[in-house]
């Protein structure tokens, strides 16, 4: 009992430690709250760049949480949030790159790459259909292939 | 020629392409971590840090105007931020002016290590919350910039300077330094 008790106290305390990494944000308002996560999820981490910042824990995503919160209870809007991100770490802090002229390879490329695919692979399939037509045989020719069969396996029984 | 040489071809080709990025990444082209900056040829953003070394001083970017100077970004949490720390000393001997910013540090570490390794920096902002870096778009460290003396940013380098970086991308704006 006694040691059931000392264990529960030191889960107790290790959540407690755990509780002081996270942030606790108050907001003015549900639009604003909805606007965090909207932004946060959309802003790539920097240093782990395959995580958004609000999933990541990297010191560097923290302050730029912060930095969102900040500007969002100055009463910034989401796109001046995005344009602020941009300005200083560039397209590549957004999760999804805007489509303009240099980007075109970027959202095009992959339906292109896969309409060539699929233009090959069905030409290579209806040139496989004209070879099989092609290999038609004439009656004369199945039965004398036939007559070489049996003559063969005639031999081998022999 | 023969069909079933062309699979090999591309086979060679593409080898011969992955070895050729694999080598430039080496000398430190194409690093798929490497973020582009978008500050080149842009005015640099003004900061007010309070100074490492006494929190009721400040140190303001407007103060540097009037001739270029760098600023290096870096704490005492990162590696190469010590391996180039020698390599900054050595600027500072030939004269070239430097401010440091302390980032995500403590004022105790940050302090100490100037004290072990030597002060190359003319002022220390202290910036334990990321203020200016994100600001100036920092996101690692150590990070360079130069700013010139109309205050727009002319050359930035990510990681540790040494004398062929700093060649390549700094010394042609201190031409009377050599």
């Amino acid at each position: 009992m006694k040691q059931l008790l000392l264990g529960m106290l030191m889960l107790s305390l290790a959540s407690a430690v755990f509780a002081t990494n996270i942030e606790v944000y108050k907001f003015d308002s549900p639009q604003q709250e909805r606007d965090y996560k909207a932004l946060t999820a959309e802003l790539r981490c920097l240093v782990c760049q395959n995580q958004d910042i609000a999933d990541s824990n990297a010191e560097l995503a923290q302050d730029m949480r912060h930095k969102v919160y900040q500007m969002l209870k100055q009463g910034k809007s989401k796109q001046q949030i995005v344009d602020f991100m941009v300005q200083r770490y560039g397209d590549f802090v957004r999760y999804k790159p805007p489509f303009e002229a240099r980007t075109v390879v970027l959202w095009v490329g992959p339906f292109l790459i896969f309409a060539l695919a699929m233009f090959f692979m069905l030409r290579a399939i209806s040139r496989g259909r004209a070879h099989e037509e092609r290999a038609e045989l004439s009656e004369e020719q199945i039965s004398h292939a036939a007559d070489l069969l049996e003559q063969r396996s005639g031999k081998s029984t022999d | 020629m023969n069909k079933a040489v062309i699979p090999l071809a591309i086979f060679l080709a593409l080898a011969g392409l992955f070895f050729y990025v694999l080598q430039q990444m080496g000398e430190g082209e194409y690093n798929p971590r490497d973020i582009p900056t978008e500050f080149i040829g842009r005015s640099a953003p003004a900061f007010t840090l309070s100074s490492l070394f006494d929190a009721n001083e400040q140190v303001r970017s407007e103060d540097y105007k009037g001739r270029p100077w760098l600023l290096n970004v870096w704490g005492t949490w990162c590696p190469e931020c010590w391996r180039e720390h020698p390599y900054l000393l050595t600027l500072k001997a030939r004269g070239i002016p430097i401010v440091g910013i302390d980032w995500r540090d403590t004022r105790e570490e940050g302090k100490a290590m100037l004290q072990q390794n030597g002060n190359p920096f003319v002022a220390v902002g202290f910036d334990p919350d990321s203020q200016m870096a994100i600001d100036w778009g920092v996101y690692g460290a150590p990070e360079t910039f130069l700013i010139d003396a109309e205050g727009v940013i002319r050359a930035k380098h990510k990681g540790a300077l040494n004398e062929q970086s700093w060649q390549e991308k700094f010394a042609k704006w201190f031409e009377d330094k050599k």
